[in-house]
């Protein structure tokens, strides 16, 4: 149980980090909602199962759900598409 | 109604202006104040050149990043010392954690008269078998009740800021639906007709057996809020409008938090001056037992449901 432990907290600080260097928003907010729900296993672990099933519903569902209308309010996300174009345009001289 | 005055006196009354203002009838400060419709600011073409030039001078003198050597030193500077922080707070944190004394010993300072007398005794004054929502209810239900009254707030001023009118909504009606995802998703509509009756089922489990397993209103709450989610998501907003709608919001929320407060209350006068309280405990263990826990879970779970839907609602289309 002890390795299991371990293995979820560097998941938790690997997710952490990553979600500070993750350029794409849509990717940060995936990976933060991994977090919560590596978070609700460890509150299993750590007995309070009233805490993980509030952390699984509020901050792997709804908060993130919340995000995603946020990003699609603001025009953030974009399609593959739009992106590999963007990318192209990111390459070159003319950086805007 | 019936009114003593006649219809003319009643017109002059502050409660006849009042009530129309309510009702969106008349706004108040039209002919009372002085209001001006904005205008565009005017501009000639000599002032958007100047500001053109301007502009071109600013960006040449003070961001110019190559030239500018202070700029870029607080740059460079910058970076350093936010890692620098960083490292520190880390540093910081790892050496308190180390100082703290083993989980499970006896002598620690969290092991003392409150800890125990909530475990000896919170089982007889509360009649809840789940001491957690027994304590968070009965013990300290005062607390519980800000923490509703601040979700009610903050619901309040997410509509205050987001929230449009009514023909918006139905001018939009097809963007807000489906802006990116297809129509009536054939997947996501079969996965949320399995899954949305379960996690309602489950969530009121979670809410009315509070008092007796882990869980209690607001996590119940919260799985029905994203059950809710849910089912808009895969059904669009008109078949959702049909069982809830703003009608129905405003009831459920403002109905559960005035009587929580009601029970709050009524539980602390009679608790405070000795007073027998008519809410039986029951027998421990039973459904039907924990005083006063058992509605204020109900209360609380509705309260947190309306919420989570109202927040979804709001971020998607300004409107219930």
């Amino acid at each position: 149980m002890n390795i299991f432990n371990m293995i979820l907290l560097g998941f938790l600080v690997v997710c952490a980090i990553s979600v500070s260097f993750s350029k794409n928003l849509l990717n940060s907010i995936l990976i933060y909602m991994s977090y919560s729900l590596v978070m609700s296993l460890i509150w299993i672990l750590l007995e309070s199962p009233d805490l993980a099933i509030t952390e699984a519903a509020v901050g792997a569902g709804v908060t993130s759900v919340l995000f995603f209308v946020t990003l699609k309010k603001i025009c953030a996300m974009q399609d593959d598409g739009d992106r590999e174009e963007s990318h192209e345009q990111d390459q070159g001289p003319e950086e805007v | 109604m019936s009114r003593i005055r006649d219809q003319k006196k009643y017109e002059k009354t502050f409660a006849f202006h009042f009530f129309r203002w309510l009702s969106g009838e008349k706004d108040m400060y039209v002919g009372n104040m002085e209001m001006k419709p904005q205008r565009e600011p005017e501009e000639t073409e000599e002032s958007i050149e100047e500001r053109m030039k301007d502009h071109q001078q600013v960006l040449a003198e003070v961001y110019d990043q190559t030239k500018n050597k202070e700029l870029l030193l607080f740059e460079k500077a910058y970076k350093f010392l936010s890692i620098l922080f960083c490292l520190a707070l880390v540093a910081i944190l790892i050496v308190t954690v180390s100082y703290l004394p083993r989980v499970g010993n006896a002598a620690n300072p969290d092991n003392n008269i409150v800890s125990e007398t909530y475990i000896k005794e919170g089982l007889r004054d509360t009649g809840a078998v789940n001491i957690v929502t027994g304590m968070i209810l009965s013990y300290r239900a005062f607390d519980t009740f800000g923490e509703t009254n601040v979700l009610f707030i903050a619901t309040c001023c997410v509509m205050i800021l987001l929230m449009v009118d009514e023909d918006k909504i139905k001018e939009n009606a097809d963007s807000n639906d489906r802006d990116f995802e297809p129509k009536n998703d054939v997947i996501l509509q079969k996965a949320a007709s399995i899954l949305v009756p379960i996690v309602f089922l489950f969530g009121i489990y979670v809410i009315l057996n509070g008092h007796l397993s882990p869980g209690g209103g607001f996590s119940g709450g919260a799985m029905i809020g994203a059950g809710l989610i849910l089912y808009v998501a895969a059904f669009g907003f008109n078949k959702t409008e049909k069982f809830f709608n703003e009608k129905v919001y405003t009831v459920v929320k403002v109905t559960a938090l005035v009587c929580y407060g009601c029970i709050v209350a009524y539980y602390f006068l009679t608790g405070a001056n000795g007073l027998p309280c008519l809410v039986p405990l029951g027998e421990p263990g039973k459904i039907l037992s924990g005083g006063i826990t058992l509605p204020i879970n109900i209360f609380v779970g509705s309260e947190v449901a309306c919420t989570m839907y109202a927040f979804y609602a709001l971020f998607r289309r300004g409107g219930l």
